[in-house]
């Protein structure tokens, strides 16, 4: 608002005219699609009440109480907590790792570096999933020809499965933060680095006491990031272990809702899982501003 | 720092490029492959005799050409219409005094972190009743897709544009008026030039959203095989037992190609703008 005074002619009919469009787009594609999901949630919903061949029942929150009840949702919650701790960890160990090697080489080994990961980070999800199923094939794998394993199926068993689908999560994902964090630290005055030198500072202490504070907010910012997106994961685990895995024992929670939805018809159910995911992310979501405004951070 | 150490380092490098690399390698070489060498039990990192068979089986007989197409059209439509409702809101947002505005950029940072995912059944369900009055933008149709990647694409976009519009001076604005220039003037012949690499790095991420999105196109386009994208084309080929991994990889790397180009070609553009929508 500091500069707004200077504007003479603000005023609020411009901007509504101007917000209008994306207003009118926002608003009945995100705001009320949000207000619907909440009430699809309170209602049993089904293939009958979709077609209506049975009256609408209300059933507050007997979606809720239903789900928290459920034994599988409980599995899938917590393999989705167990899942996306990993894909994150993973993201950024891997790229924070690469990111530090990328300031210590060369250029011409750096621009291989990220072209490297430029192709990683454009590949579309699908197109990904399937190229690493392929390498991964039984019969027909590299994989399983390198190893001598030729065969064994790799998403068959649980935790293969769950550790294919995050290898593959990683390699798409860690490009984002190996390149931010890396203009992270090109950013930081070399001067610093310098006096810490002088003040007789080991690199590792170097590294500790001025350069993590310095990436803190950064290093935030990409862990948020991937929180949010590994939480969601759907079209990895959806390709990979076709829809979920053998008996669902490879759901995720967007999956999940996906096939109580859309496969099993049960809308009501599916719309819950989603207001409870929408919930835990807005959480996430809480914690992220508040740490951005600590880090000085303005709207 | 030693030489050595530099030198050990730039071959941990070289060696983690290739292995990130490789997948891409084998995609790319799996598609080039004769039909028989790709579903050899002994697979050889290189093929003597490269085909372009694969890329015709999947353009010709699951008529890839089509759902490219259909990919195609959807992610530019929504891209320039994106652009245009962003950049105009963010202007708004950005220069214009009003009522509201601080509660509706809080507004537009948390609608970013909603999980669009969890839509999928309200939309589904207005999609099917928008269908019934408009069915060009209703189930089974492209205008259903268009119409949530616009929405999916907005909020960061006209975030990201907020930035970049407040990076131009305000006495330009000024100058501008002075000299006679409208508001409206000023907008379209001023601001949109100026905040155009901030375009071009918002138009890549509203591309790349719409290009990659599985889960909508295989909600919305249930029945209409001829209104798929490639997304969901893929996936046709994937059969259990019996897959065409030669056209599969094709199919996979025609998808991946465009983004491919896109990311090379704006890469720096797309950096320093990620970089300008962090710092706001």
């Amino acid at each position: 608002m500091a500069r707004g005074h200077r504007l003479p002619r603000g005023d609020g009919r411009a901007a509504l005219a101007y917000l209008t469009p994306a207003l009118l787009v926002l608003g009945g594609l995100m705001a009320y699609p949000i207000y619907q999901l909440v009430l699809i949630s309170l209602f049993d919903y089904g293939q009958e009440q979709v077609s209506g061949g049975a009256p609408l029942v209300f059933l507050g929150l007997g979606n809720y109480t239903e789900l928290l009840a459920d034994k599988q949702f409980w599995t899938v919650l917590w393999q989705t907590v167990g899942f996306a701790a990993t894909c994150v960890v993973g993201t950024l160990v891997v790229g924070a790792a690469l990111a530090v090697l990328a300031t210590r080489v060369r250029t011409w080994a750096r621009t291989l570096l990220f072209l490297a990961a430029l192709g990683a980070w454009a590949t579309p999800a699908v197109a990904g999933s399937t190229i690493w199923l392929f390498l991964f094939d039984a019969n027909f794998g590299l994989v399983n020809e390198v190893l001598g394993s030729t065969g064994f199926s790799w998403t068959f068993d649980r935790w293969t499965a769950f550790g294919l689908v995050a290898a593959q999560v990683v390699w798409c994902s860690f490009p984002f933060v190996m390149v931010t964090l890396y203009a992270g630290i090109k950013a930081i005055p070399q001067e610093v680095v310098e006096a810490a030198a002088l003040d007789g500072a080991s690199t590792v202490r170097t590294a500790r006491s001025v350069l993590l504070p310095l990436l803190r907010p950064l290093i935030l910012v990409v862990t948020i990031q991937s929180v949010i997106w590994d939480f969601k994961v759907f079209t990895q685990i959806y390709v990979m272990t076709s829809g979920g895995g053998i008996a669902g024992r490879n759901l995720v929670l967007n999956v999940y809702a996906y096939q109580q939805a859309f496969a099993a018809s049960e809308y009501g159910l599916g719309a819950t899982i989603g207001v409870v995911m929408t919930a835990l992310l807005l959480l996430i979501t809480i914690g992220y501003l508040r740490a951005l405004r600590k880090s000085g951070e303005e709207l | 720092m030693r030489r050595p150490g530099r030198l050990i380092a730039e071959l941990v490098t070289v060696v983690v490029a290739a292995v990130v690399a490789f997948p891409l390698y084998w995609m790319v070489l799996t598609a080039l492959k004769p039909a028989d060498e790709v579903i050899s039990a002994d697979p050889r990192p290189w093929t003597l005799a490269p085909t372009l068979d694969s890329f015709t089986r999947a353009l010709t007989v699951q008529s890839f050409g089509r759902y490219f197409l259909n990919s195609l059209v959807v992610a530019l439509v929504v891209v320039v219409l994106s652009l245009l409702m962003s950049f105009l809101a963010a202007t708004a947002l950005t220069r214009f005094r009003f009522r509201g505005r601080t509660t509706m950029l809080i507004m537009l940072l948390v609608v970013q972190m909603v999980p669009v995912e969890a839509l999928t059944v309200p939309l589904f369900f207005m999609m099917r009743s928008v269908g019934d009055a408009v069915p060009l933008f209703g189930l089974n149709h492209l205008g259903s897709l268009v119409l949530v990647h616009l929405a999916f694409s907005m909020p960061f976009a006209i975030w990201m544009l907020r930035g970049f519009v407040a990076a131009v001076p305000v006495e330009l604005e000024e100058a501008a008026t002075l000299d006679g220039a409208s508001r409206f003037r000023f907008v379209w012949q001023v601001l949109f030039p100026l905040v155009a690499p901030g375009l071009v790095a918002t138009s890549v991420l509203a591309f790349i959203h719409a290009w990659n999105d599985f889960l909508f196109a295989k909600t919305f386009i249930i029945s209409a095989a001829e209104n798929q994208t490639l997304p969901l084309a893929l996936q046709v080929f994937v059969k259990p037992d019996q897959n065409d991994w030669g056209a599969i990889m094709a199919g996979s790397t025609l998808m991946t190609i465009p983004v491919l180009v896109f990311f090379v070609l704006v890469q720096r553009r797309l950096v320093s703008g990620l970089a300008g929508a962090v710092k706001g």
